[in-house]
């Protein structure tokens, strides 16, 4: 909403200035957003006319004015504007003024000639932003007066973002009401006294919506004079308003619609035939409306048509056929109340939101149409003439929303807000925002004025008292309430824990959009995966992804193509899949590649591998202490995987992530090398910790000793370690690979691997002998089971 | 001056110039040992009367204990010498760079999340959690908001063509919190949210965090004294403040909340960081708790306005970019 200050204090007495005003708005919950002051700094600027203009000698696109400032003896000005010419009235910075913009006004000499004076754009005032020309004033402007007595400037156009509980306040009757609550002043408007009626046209008014549609008032006004022109004063507050002069008779609708809240609309009269019928639309109805496009409707909609064919869509639009022309001559006038629920969420189904629709939403007092009706029809007799017809009125009073009756509390108020408020200051704030008040013994019964729709219940009166009384107003304390301590599961890894870790071990942490592209899901592989979004903001950001690593892996490229060659990032965050409800699973991400360690001076730079990733994830797994319950497995892996260089990972047997190199086709489509290794897990089971149980620590020394053996290369470390294990028992306290070989001195397909067994038994030192015979043992069940031989 | 005398003046400069150990043992043998002039001096003792062999012996070994002293000396001098060798040899350029020494660190996002919850975990709130693909029942209707009401139009909201929607908020962990539980309730519930808006300052997804307090006693005076409490703690300072009515349907009164900032020119403006109010009786009696005899206040906050203030992010894009330039700064 936006509107002109001096127009709002014509309305309302307020002594406070312009900075105190918007502040006191604000406070009260109308928030001021944009305060732009108008006409300030135009003190040496008259209304002149032009009253001579010849070619200037030596410059093509100036001409040399004589104008009358009403100083008797005309000014000469050279002016370059492409609109100078004889006749006009244009505004006149005299010589010594000093414009908005910071220009001095002095006597010059342009290309030869004299020039006393600028004539100005009204951009050049500072009054509005069109720059193309000078600003034409009507042609009755007075020759001599001060620009700013002839525009009713300074003034300020202030803008405030309203809240959709305030509809009230779209218009300045409305917010004068607030205005005089909150300065303890009254409001000026009077009655509106009815129009002279002078003619007897009529059309008979059917209401066909229910409760859609309770009252629909109408008026014909006949031979207006298509050519009027809207005066000056309501052009300018129009425009201050942010609305653009049209025509007379839109102008005033408009007008009224920002001064009383009420939206009107006008058709030409001669367009209509028969009577009017306010009814629901028929599903499939088509109206071409005002803005030229075409609407398709369904009975939810509120149409007026007449006997033959729809007029206009109810509280959104007006047609285009009936509506006002420059030739049109008779008008009807519409001053109607639509429910917010028949309006809510129609303009936006049309791809439409107007001022109408913006209003009746939010809910117009339902008593506003009449007033509203008259001063539409004063201010056209006044601007256009013509005869006003007999006020044409259909409602159905029982279909109206009643002012609604609510009872306030003095205990609710004082426990809700902390604070006592006085009751004469509750009595006070309730009669001037225009309530009635009852006092009672515990409180106040309060009927409220039929335009504030947000009234009803104690809680809204609640908000009325805190507003106007001031939220600084009421002191600070401190919750006193019982307060119940925390449970923290120990068995658990904090969220944050887990990322600090990970950052300590050189990664970042990175914050994607949840949403991704169904291509490049399925160039990973994930296509038909995740939850597609129904609106998406475009095709990059359409699908909630079902894995975090094509947007992670994305983010590890924004890095690469800026330098950065060794990247570590991680990212913690919800994976998606369709379901009922979908599934939302807490996931960790993680996207590497370059050399392995940061680049250093005394080691040698090596790629990053598997086992660099896979050390970070046992780091992890070695935190929940439950080591034992995971395992990797070589089978099993998602397309995004190197086939031979990726690892399923599961606990207690089930699935729980994946990691490895990317796969290299995928890699290449990703314009990426193969150092990049990633890791996806689920988040969970990486949070739970084992709470520990202390075992009494060995009393006798281990024994190591260390074999090194032959197996195929297609035996696995892990089922080497089952063996080792499952031939020692107990005995085996620790089993450690420390070399493994192939090439040279081994035969082709086979692989040496070198590893130390640590033997422990809790109740007596092992001699040589135990020590020997678990080797063989161990040697034993390997040969037998993994083709394994000892090497020499 | 006898010849030992003139002897061991020669032995003891021989010792001071012997400059390895191998040396300085060479000379021991040679002054100390079997055929040394200490031992040939002790030998011709026996041909001398009683009373000279009793003074020559003493001057013999006066002379043996000075030789015996300056070997010592001389010792000690050459194994310091060696050992200083040694460490000189053994001296690295500390300032080299050490060994994987780089660290990651958390995005700023979080680390303010993580700081807003620890300081409300303090105050007894508990963390509590939602999904984010949320129903319309517990993202709208269940606070307050009607279809098509016009309240809905601040959300732009994300839909799937099930109806479910991307939460727009994070309020609607309040509604399943307080359902099925009683209070007192203290919650917070960091997290994802969504609105359908993209420019420089709006991201399609951003970060909430939602507090909820429920109890006998709680006004609108305790949430003013909870919230200027939390700023303070949260940018360790004080400011001024203010609270300035404003509308959401699941709360009333509801209120804004704006710091005065100060900018890097010297001017200072009203910046809103927070939302909050007293917890609507309708959205108490949806998750059935008695609003009678209960009140409460809900504050919703986001998280990118704290961390940019906090650490003087000026553009919001940063944020989901993931750039290391940028991420590297807050290691």
């Amino acid at each position: 909403m936006k509107f002109s200050e001096n127009w709002l204090r014509e309305l309302v007495d307020v002594q406070a200035d312009r900075d105190q005003l918007a502040h006191a708005l604000t406070m009260a919950g109308l928030e001021v957003e944009e305060l732009t002051p108008l006409g300030e700094g135009l003190g040496g600027v008259v209304v002149a006319e032009i009253i001579g203009a010849e070619k200037h000698p030596e410059a093509d696109r100036l001409q040399v004015c004589r104008v009358d400032a009403g100083e008797g003896k005309p000014l000469q000005i050279v002016c370059g504007a492409p609109n100078a010419r004889v006749g006009i009235k244009v505004p006149l910075a005299t010589v010594g003024a000093s414009l908005p913009g910071g220009i001095q006004i002095k006597a010059a000499r342009l290309r030869g000639v004299e020039s006393f004076g600028m004539l100005c754009s009204a951009k050049e005032l500072g009054v509005d932003n069109d720059a193309s020309g000078l600003m034409e004033l009507p042609s009755d402007a007075p020759v001599g007066m001060m620009l700013v007595d002839y525009l009713g400037l300074p003034d300020a156009s202030i803008e405030l973002k309203l809240t959709p509980n305030r509809p009230d306040c779209l218009g300045l009757y409305g917010l004068a009401h607030d205005v005089a609550a909150l300065f303890g002043s009254r409001v000026k408007t009077g009655e509106q006294a009815a129009a002279r009626v002078t003619g007897d046209a009529r059309r008979a008014i059917r209401l066909e919506a229910g409760k859609d549609a309770p009252r629909y008032l109408g008026r014909i006004v006949e031979g207006i004079d298509p050519a009027a022109r809207t005066p000056l004063w309501l052009a300018e507050r129009l425009r201050r308003a942010g609305l653009r002069p049209i025509s007379a008779v839109v102008d005033i609708t408009n007008y009224v619609m920002l001064e009383l809240g009420q939206p009107m609309h006008a058709f030409d009269n001669d367009r209509l035939e028969g009577d009017v019928v306010v009814r629901h639309a028929r599903a499939g109805e088509t109206l071409k409306l005002l803005d030229g496009s075409e609407a398709t409707l369904d009975a939810g909609f509120v149409l007026i048509a007449d006997d033959k064919k729809a007029l206009a869509v109810a509280g959104v639009m007006g047609g285009f056929d009936s509506r006002v022309t420059d030739a049109t001559r008779n008008i009807f006038l519409e001053s109607a109340h639509f429910a917010p629920a028949a309006i809510m969420g129609r303009a936006r189904k049309l791809g439409l939101h107007t001022d109408a629709s913006h209003r009746f939403e939010r809910g117009v007092d339902p008593e506003l149409p009449r007033r509203a009706l008259e001063r539409a029809t004063e201010l056209l007799l006044a601007i256009a003439g013509g005869k006003a017809g007999p006020v044409l009125d259909a409602e159905n009073l029982a279909d109206l929303p009643r002012p609604a009756t609510v009872t306030l509390r003095r205990a609710r108020l004082r426990r809700v807000l902390g604070v006592e408020v006085a009751d004469a200051e509750v009595a006070r704030i309730f009669t001037a925002l225009g309530m009635q008040v009852e006092p009672q013994a515990d409180g106040w019964r309060i009927i409220a004025p039929s335009s504030r729709f947000d009234i009803e219940r104690e809680e809204d009166l609640v908000e009325e008292v805190a507003r106007i009384f001031g939220y600084d107003n009421i002191p600070t304390a401190t919750p006193a309430g019982a307060l119940a301590l925390a449970a923290e599961p120990e068995a658990r890894i904090g969220e944050l824990a887990l990322r600090e870790q990970l950052a300590a071990r050189g990664y970042h942490e990175a914050v994607n959009l949840s949403f991704v592209s169904a291509e490049l899901l399925s160039r990973w592989g994930f296509a038909g995966q995740g939850v597609p979004l129904a609106n998406p903001l475009s095709a990059d950001l359409a699908v909630m992804r079902p894995s975090l690593l094509p947007g992670l892996v994305e983010a590890l490229r924004h890095n690469r193509a800026r330098q950065q060659e060794r990247v570590r990032l991680f990212e913690v965050a919800r994976v998606f899949a369709e379901g009922n409800p979908p599934a939302e699973t807490p996931t960790l991400a993680i996207a590497a590649c370059g050399s392995a360690r940061a680049e250093q001076w005394g080691e040698p730079s090596r790629a990053l591998d598997f086992f660099d990733l896979k050390g970070d994830l046992d780091v992890l797994l070695a935190w929940g202490g439950e080591a034992h319950r995971w395992a990797v497995h070589a089978d099993g892996l998602p397309a995004w995987l190197h086939p031979g260089r990726g690892a399923r990972v599961s606990r207690d047997g089930e699935t729980m992530g994946w990691l490895g190199a990317l796969h290299p086709q995928l890699a290449k489509a990703l314009d990426l090398g193969p150092d990049v290794h990633v890791l996806e897990m689920a988040l969970e089971p990486l949070l739970t910790r084992r709470l520990p149980k202390a075992q009494p620590v060995a009393r006798f020394p281990s024994v190591r000793r260390d074999i090194a053996i032959e197996v195929p290369e297609d035996v696995a470390w892990s089922r080497i370690g089952e063996v080792v294990r499952g031939s020692l028992g107990g005995a085996l306290k620790e089993l450690r690979l420390f070399d493994r070989y192939s090439g040279k001195g081994i035969e082709a397909g086979r692989k040496s691997l070198a590893m130390g067994l640590i033997l422990q038994d809790a109740s007596r030192t092992l001699t040589d002998e135990d020590a020997d015979r678990c080797v063989r043992q161990t040697l034993a069940a390997l040969e037998q089971t993994c083709k394994a031989k000892l090497r020499g | 001056m006898d010849d030992l005398e003139s002897r061991a003046v020669q032995a003891e400069a021989d010792i001071n110039k012997a400059d390895t150990l191998e040396a300085l043992d060479a000379l021991r043998v040679g002054l100390l040992g079997k055929s040394g002039i200490v031992t040939a001096a002790l030998k011709t003792l026996g041909s001398l009367p009683p009373e000279e062999k009793k003074v020559r012996g003493a001057e013999v070994n006066r002379v043996k204990e000075r030789i015996a002293d300056a070997l010592a000396a001389r010792k000690l001098v050459l194994e310091q010498a060696e050992l200083d060798r040694r460490l000189a040899s053994e001296t690295i350029d500390v300032s080299l760079p050490g060994r994987d020494g780089e660290r990651g660190g958390i995005h700023p996002i979080t680390r303010a999340l993580e700081r807003i919850a620890a300081i409300f975990a303090r105050l007894g709130y508990q963390r509590a959690d939602g999904p984010e693909i949320e129903d319309d029942w517990h993202n709208f209707e269940a606070l307050n908001f009607p279809p098509h009401h016009p309240a809905r139009a601040m959300h732009d909201t994300f839909y799937f063509a099930d109806g479910r929607l991307l939460r727009t908020h994070t309020s609607p962990v309040q509604v399943r919190s307080m359902k099925g539980r009683q209070p007192p309730i203290r919650i917070i519930a960091p997290g994802k949210v969504y609105r359908s808006d993209s420019d420089q300052t709006h991201s399609p997804m951003f970060h909430q965090i939602e507090g909820l307090l429920v109890d006998e006693t709680s006004s609108f005076a305790d949430l003013k004294g909870t919230l200027a409490e939390f700023i303070r703690a949260f940018f360790e300072r004080d400011f001024e403040m203010r609270f300035r009515p404003s509308y959401f349907p699941f709360t009333e009164p509801s209120a804004e909340v704006d710091i005065r900032w100060e900018t890097a020119d010297g001017q200072s403006r009203w910046l809103e960081v927070l939302g909050c109010g007293m917890v609507h009786p309708n959205v108490l009696a949806n998750c059935g708790i008695d609003p009678e005899r209960y009140t409460g206040f809900a504050f919703g906050l986001g998280v990118e306005r704290f961390a940019m203030l906090r650490y003087g992010v000026t553009d919001l894009r940063a944020f989901f970019e993931n750039d290391l330039r940028f991420l590297k700064q807050f290691a």
